[in-house]
C-alpha cells in the first residue's frame, strides 16, 4: 500500500506530446474520459500537424494534445501547461517555450539518443547540460520500462510492445493525478476486442505505468483535484464536432424531417461525415459526394425534396460552394451549410484553428444575396447552434451557414444534456393546397407567394398533387415565381431577400451583457470560438480589480437587434478575432462605433493572460472618466 | 415526437401498384404513384403556360413535343415527375413541361438530383443537359452520377456548340470548327458523349436524333424503364449557331446508308455494310459481301462487359460516315439510391423516439450531478 502524501489542487494544465506516431491524441482523449467522469470542469486543445506522419522524431512530427481541469467552472484549454509529458526530443524542444518556470517535465529517455537529439538541434542532451534546471524534470524510461513489463507475451514484437508506450504514460498520469482507469480498461476492451494479445499487453502497460507511479522516489506526492461545482444534470464529455453532429440529428428530428448530408471530406470538417454516416439507424443519410460542390447541390436536391439538406466543410470548400448557395438563396430553400474554419488563405494551415471565413460566408457570392450566419462559442454549444441553424433555415426558407472551428471542432469540454423534448419546437409544413386563384377564379399555386410574418415563401415538395411548380436561379416575377427581366420586380425581389434575412432578428434573443459592476466602460465583444478565452481574459481583469463588460455574438447575420444599442452604450468596444478585424469592420459600417480591434492569426486560440492584459490597459485609459453614478 | 422515414409527406405511398418488368425486376418507375386504373393524362397536361422562347426552327422544339407526348405513356402521376436542368438553351426545358421542375446552375444539375432521388424513392427523375453544360463545366458530376448508378434519365441535348452564349465551340465541337471563339478552328479534341458514359460504366447509354420521333420516344420509353442512371445523346439541331451538322442524317437515303440501328438481337448494318469485329475486339464497318458471317456483330445492349458497347462507339467518324444509333449499353445493376435506402431501411429499428435520441445524444460515458 502507498503512503505517499496526496495533495489537493484546485487546477492543472497538462500537455502530452509526442511524435505524431506516438498515440498522444488518443491519450490524452482517454485521460479527459477519466477526468469528465470525475466531475472536473475542463476544456481540452489537439494540436497536431497536417501531415498523418511527418518524419519521425522532427519538430513538424510532434502532436500534443492539452487538457485543462479543475474544481470550479474552466474556460479554456489553459494558457501555459504546469505540466509537459515529452515523449521525445523533438516534443520537449517543441513545447519548451510554453512551459513556465517550475513547472513539471515527465520526460521519455529512451528517445534521448544522439540521433534523435541531432534530428532536432541538441547538441548535447537537455538531461544533462543543467539547461532545464529552472523546472521540475523527471527522466522516466518509458519505452524499455513498458517493454520490460511485456516481457512475457512472446508473440509480440518489440516493435508491438514499445507501441504501449502511450498506455504506461496514461497510467502513470492517472496515478499522479488520481484517476480512475477502469473506463479506459472498457474502451481497450472494445477497440482490441478481436486482437486479445494486443488488449492484454495494452492493459498490462496502462497498469504498469500506474504501479511505476505507486513505487517509484521519483514521484513523492500524487494529486488530487476535486469534483468542480456544476449545475444538476446528466454530463457527458463532447468535442464541437461530435456536438454539431448530434444537434444537426436532433433538430431534423424535431423538425420531422430526413436529414441529408452531402460532403466531401475536408480536414476539420472531416469528423461530422464520419459521425453522421455511423447514425444511419437514426435515419440519416449521408453522400460522400465527387467535390464540395456535388455535395452541396445534393444537399439542396434533397431539401427540394423536403429532406434537411446540409453540407460540411472548411473554407476552401464553402469557396467551391458558393455558387451552389446563391441558387438556394434564389429557390429560397432551407439548407445548413457548415464550415468549420481553419487557417488560410488557399490550402493555409489545415489543423489549425482560425475565424477568417466570416466575411466570406456573409458575402463571398456573386449578387446581393444574403444568407444567415451564426457561430457556436464553445464546444457544446455546437449542438444549440446546430438546433438554431435548423429552426432559421426551416422557418425563413434560407441557406444559413454555421461557422464554427477547428479549435472548437477538436476541443471537448463537459455538456450538460438537453432532453430531446425540450428543445425547441421547429416543426415544418409543407404547402399541399393551391394558395390562391387565378383570373378566372380557378385555384392556383404561387410559389413565391410569401408569409407576411416571416416572408418565407412556401415549401411545397414533389410529389403534391396541384402544386407542380417551377424554380431556378433566373429571377422570378413577385408572387408566380415566373421569369422575370422586369427591372422593377429585380429590384423589389433583391429588397425582399434582404428583408427576409433582416427579419430573423425579431425572433433571436438580444446581445445580453454580462457587466458585474454594472458601470464598465470598457465592453470586450466577441463572437465564435473566441468566448472562451475572452470570459477567461475577462476574469482575470476583472480579479485585477477591473471593471468590464463581456457581450458574445452568436448570430452574425443578422446581427440582434440591440447590437448598435450595446455598442453605443460603452466608452471603448474591444473586439478580439483570429482573423484581421473582420468582425469590427461590420460593426463599424453598420453602426458607426469606433470599435477597437484586437487580432492574432498564429492558428491557435488567443491566450487568456494576454487578452487580460489587453483588457486592463483598456480599462486603465478609461478610468478616470466619471462613474455613471456619478454622473447621474 | 417520432420521425418515420421516408418522411410522411401526407402523400399517398408509390407500394401498392408499383411498376415491374415482366421478370417481376424492379423497372426505373418502381416506386413512383401511378395513376388510377382507367386514368390516363395527355400531352396537353404536361403542357405548362409559359411561352416557350426556343429560336425558330431549333431543334430543342421537337424533343419538347415528344417527351410531352411521352410522358403521359409512363401512367405515373404528374406530380411525381421532376425536372432537373443545368443552364443553356436545352436547359430551359423544365419551364415548359407541367410537373415539377428545377432549373439550376450551370453543370451541376446531376448532382441536385442524386440528393433529389436519393431521399425521393417515389420520384420519377430526369435531368436535361447541353453538351457543354454535362460535358464541360458539369462532366465530373456526370461521370460520377453514372459510376454509382443513380436512378436518373439524363437526357444530353448535343448540338456541338454552346448556344446560350451565342455560339462558342464545345466540347463535342469537332477539332478545326470554327466559331466566335475560335476563329482559326477549335484545336480540342472532342468528347465522344456515349464513349465517356461507357468509360464510366454507365448501366444505361442510347443515342437517337431530335428529328426522329418516333426513334426518340422508344429510346425515352427503354431509358424510362431502366432502373438506374440512362444517358441519352440526344443529335440536335442548333439553327443559329451549328446548322444543319446533323443533316446528313436526316436525309433519307443518306441516313439509310449511314445509321447503323442498335437492335438487339439483330446484325448491326447500314444498308449493304456490315460491322464485324477482329481478334482484338476492334469494330469496323465492311461491305455486307466482303464479311466473314462468324465476324458480324450481333448487337448484345445486355452484355455484362461494357467492351463491344464501347467498340461500337469508336464507329463514329467526324463526316458522320457511320453513326451508331439506339441503345448502346442497357444492363441492371444496384443503384446508388437503393443501396443507400436499404442501408437505412437494414439500420433502424422501427420510428425513431424522444428516448432514442435521448440515448443517442448521452453516448456511452455520462456522469451525473446533484439530485
Ligand atoms: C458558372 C457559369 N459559367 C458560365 C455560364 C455561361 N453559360 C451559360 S450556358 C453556357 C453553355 C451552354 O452550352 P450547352 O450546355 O451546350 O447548352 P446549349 O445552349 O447549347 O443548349 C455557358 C458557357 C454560366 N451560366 N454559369
Ligand atoms: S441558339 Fe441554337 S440551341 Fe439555342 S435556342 Fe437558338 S437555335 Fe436553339
Ligand atoms: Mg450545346
Amino acid at each position: 500500500m502507498s503512503t505517499k502524501l496526496v495533495q489537493k489542487l484546485d487546477r492543472v494544465v497538462i500537455r502530452f506530446a509526442g511524435d505524431s506516431g506516438d498515440g498522444m491524441q488518443l491519450t490524452g482523449d482517454r485521460f479527459t474520459s477519466e477526468t469528465a467522469l470525475l466531475g472536473n470542469d475542463l476544456s481540452t486543445l489537439p494540436n497536431f500537424p497536417a501531415e498523418i506522419r511527418a518524419p519521425q522524431g522532427t519538430l513538424p512530427g510532434v502532436s500534443s494534445f492539452q487538457l485543462h481541469f479543475a474544481d470550479h467552472d474552466v474556460l479554456t484549454p489553459g494558457d501555459a501547461p504546469d505540466v509537459l509529458v515529452a515523449m521525445n526530443p523533438a516534443a520537449l524542444r517543441a513545447n519548451l517555450a510554453d512551459l513556465p518556470r517550475g513547472a513539471s517535465i515527465i520526460v521519455n529517455t529512451d528517445e534521448f539518443s544522439k540521433r534523435n537529439l541531432a534530428k532536432v538541434g541538441y547538441g548535447v542532451s537537455p538531461l544533462e547540460d543543467g539547461s532545464l534546471e529552472a523546472w521540475h524534470v523527471h527522466p522516466v524510461a518509458i519505452t524499455s520500462i513498458a517493454v520490460e513489463a511485456l516481457a512475457s507475451f512472446t508473440e509480440l514484437t518489440r516493435k508491438e510492445k514499445e507501441r504501449a508506450k502511450n498506455m504506461f504514460a496514461l497510467g502513470l498520469l492517472s496515478w499522479l493525478y488520481t484517476r480512475p482507469t477502469e473506463g479506459t480498461e472498457s474502451f481497450l476492451k472494445s477497440k482490441f476486442a478481436d486482437r486479445p494479445e494486443i488488449l492484454e499487453a495494452n492493459l498490462a502497460a496502462l497498469r504498469a505505468g500506474y504501479n511505476y507511479g505507486e513505487t517509484t522516489e521519483d514521484f513523492a506526492v500524487s494529486y488530487e483535484v476535486a469534483p468542480a461545482t456544476m449545475r444538476e444534470g446528466t454530463y457527458r464529455n463532447v468535442t464541437g464536432n461530435v456536438a454539431l453532429s448530434l444537434g444537426l440529428v436532433a433538430a431534423a428530428h424535431r423538425a420531422g424531417l430526413p436529414l441529408f448530408l452531402g460532403s466531401y471530406p475536408i480536414t476539420p470538417a472531416s469528423d461530422i461525415l464520419h459521425t453522421l454516416a455511423g447514425l444511419k439507424r437514426y435515419g440519416v443519410a449521408t453522400m460522400q459526394a465527387e467535390d464540395e460542390i456535388a455535395g452541396v447541390g445534393a444537399a439542396l436536391g434533397a431539401s427540394f425534396g423536403g429532406a434537411l439538406g446540409v453540407t460540411t466543410t472548411s473554407g476552401p470548400g464553402l469557396a467551391l460552394k458558393a455558387e451552389t448557395i446563391g441558387l438556394a438563396v434564389s429557390l429560397e430553400l432551407p439548407l445548413v451549410v457548415c464550415d468549420i474554419q481553419r487557417g488560410g488563405p488557399s490550402t493555409g494551415l489545415p489543423t489549425k484553428t482560425e475565424q477568417a471565413d466570416l466575411l466570406q460566408a456573409l458575402f463571398g457570392r456573386n449578387g446581393e444575396s444574403p444568407v444567415a450566419v451564426v457561430a457556436p462559442s464553445t464546444p457544446s454549444d455546437c449542438f444549440d447552434i446546430a438546433v438554431e441553424a435548423v429552426r432559421i433555415a426551416t422557418t425563413y426558407r434560407t441557406p444559413v451557414i454555421v461557422l464554427s472551428d477547428g479549435y472548437l471542432a477538436n476541443g471537448s469540454e463537459p455538456w450538460r444534456l438537453p432532453r430531446t423534448a425540450e428543445l425547441p419546437d421547429i416543426a415544418v409544413e409543407f404547402e399541399t393546397e393551391p394558395n390562391a386563384v387565378d383570373a378566372k377564379g380557378e385555384p392556383v399555386f404561387h410559389p413565391y407567394l410569401r408569409d407576411p410574418e416571416t416572408l418565407a415563401r412556401p415549401w411545397a415538395v414533389p410529389g403534391t398533387p396541384g402544386l407542380e411548380h417551377r424554380v431556378g436561379g433566373i429571377e422570378k416575377a413577385d408572387v408566380t415565381g415566373n421569369i422575370s427581366y422586369d427591372p422593377d420586380n429585380h429590384d423589389h425581389m433583391t429588397r425582399l431577400r434582404q428583408a427576409k434575412i433582416d427579419g430573423i432578428a425579431d425572433t433571436i434573443a438580444s446581445l445580453a451583457v454580462d457587466d458585474p459592476t454594472g458601470d464598465a466602460e470598457v465592453l470586450v465583444l466577441g463572437w465564435g470560438s473566441t468566448y472562451g478565452p475572452i470570459a477567461a481574459g475577462v476574469r482575470q481583469a476583472r480579479a485585477r480589480g477591473g471593471r468590464v463588460a463581456q457581450a458574445h455574438l452568436r448570430h452574425l447575420n443578422p446581427f440582434p437587434a440591440n447590437t448598435g444599442e450595446v455598442l453605443r452604450g460603452f466608452q471603448r468596444v474591444i473586439v478580439p478575432e483570429m482573423n484581421l478585424g473582420q468582425l469590427s469592420m461590420l460593426l463599424r459600417a453598420k453602426y458607426l462605433v469606433d470599435v477597437e480591434s484586437h487580432t492574432s492569426v498564429r492558428g491557435l486560440p488567443f491566450q487568456a493572460g494576454d487578452l487580460a492584459d489587453v483588457i486592463s490597459a483598456a480599462v486603465a485609459s478609461v478610468s478616470h472618466a466619471p462613474l455613471k453614478e456619478a454622473a447621474k | 415526437m417520432t420521425t418515420d422515414l421516408p418522411v410522411d409527406l401526407g402523400m399517398p405511398s408509390g407500394s401498392g401498384s408499383v411498376s415491374v418488368d415482366s421478370q417481376g425486376a424492379a423497372t426505373g418507375t418502381t416506386g413512383v404513384p401511378r395513376l388510377a386504373d382507367g386514368t390516363a393524362l395527355t400531352k396537353k397536361d404536361f403542357t405548362s403556360d409559359q411561352e416557350v422562347r426556343w429560336c425558330p426552327g431549333c431543334g430543342d422544339y421537337a424533343i419538347l413535343a415528344a417527351v410531352q407526348g411521352f410522358l403521359p405513356e409512363l401512367g405515373l402521376k404528374r406530380e411525381n415527375i421532376v425536372f432537373v436542368s443545368g443552364i443553356g438553351c436545352s436547359s430551359r426545358f423544365p419551364y415548359y413541361l407541367d410537373t415539377y421542375g428545377m432549373h439550376s446552375i450551370h453543370g451541376r444539375a446531376p448532382a441536385i438530383a442524386t440528393g433529389l432521388a436519393a431521399t425521393r424513392e417515389d420520384l420519377s427523375v430526369w435531368v436535361v443537359t447541353g453538351d457543354g453544360d454535362a460535358l464541360s463545366i458539369g462532366g465530373n458530376h456526370l461521370i460520377h452520377a453514372l459510376r454509382r448508378n443513380v436512378n436518373l434519365k439524363i437526357l444530353l441535348f448535343n448540338n456541338e456548340i454552346y448556344g446560350l452564349t451565342k455560339g462558342q465551340y464545345s466540347p463535342t465541337s469537332h477539332v478545326g470548327q470554327v466559331t466566335k471563339s475560335s476563329p482559326l478552328g477549335s484545336l480540342d479534341r472532342p468528347f465522344n458523349p456515349v464513349s465517356l458514359a461507357l468509360g464510366a460504366e454507365a448501366s444505361f447509354v442510347a443515342r437517337t436524333m431530335d428529328s426522329d420521333r418516333q426513334h426518340l420516344t422508344s429510346v425515352l420509353r427503354a431509358a424510362a424503364e431502366h432502373r438506374g442512371s440512362a444517358l441519352v445523346e440526344i443529335y440536335q439541331n442548333c439553327p443559329i449557331f451549328n446548322d444543319g451538322v446533323f443533316d446528313v442524317l436526316k436525309d433519307r437515303t443518306e441516313a439509310a446508308a449511314r445509321i447503323l440501328h442498335l437492335t438487339a438481337s439483330e446484325e448491326v448494318a447500314a444498308g449493304d455494310t456490315v460491322v464485324v469485329r477482329d481478334d482484338q475486339g476492334v469494330m469496323t464497318v465492311t461491305p455486307r459481301g466482303e464479311a466473314d458471317p462468324a465476324r458480324i456483330v450481333v448487337h448484345d445492349p445486355g452484355a455484362d462487359d461494357p467492351s463491344a458497347a464501347f467498340a461500337l462507339s469508336r464507329l463514329d467518324s467526324p463526316d458522320l460516315g457511320h453513326v451508331p444509333m439506339g441503345i448502346f449499353r442497357n444492363v441492371s445493376r444496384p443503384t446508388y439510391d437503393d443501396s443507400l435506402r436499404e442501408q437505412i431501411a437494414s439500420a433502424r429499428t422501427g420510428a425513431v423516439t424522444d428516448a432514442d435520441i435521448d440515448a443517442l445524444l448521452a453516448g456511452r460515458d455520462t456522469w451525473t450531478v446533484g439530485a
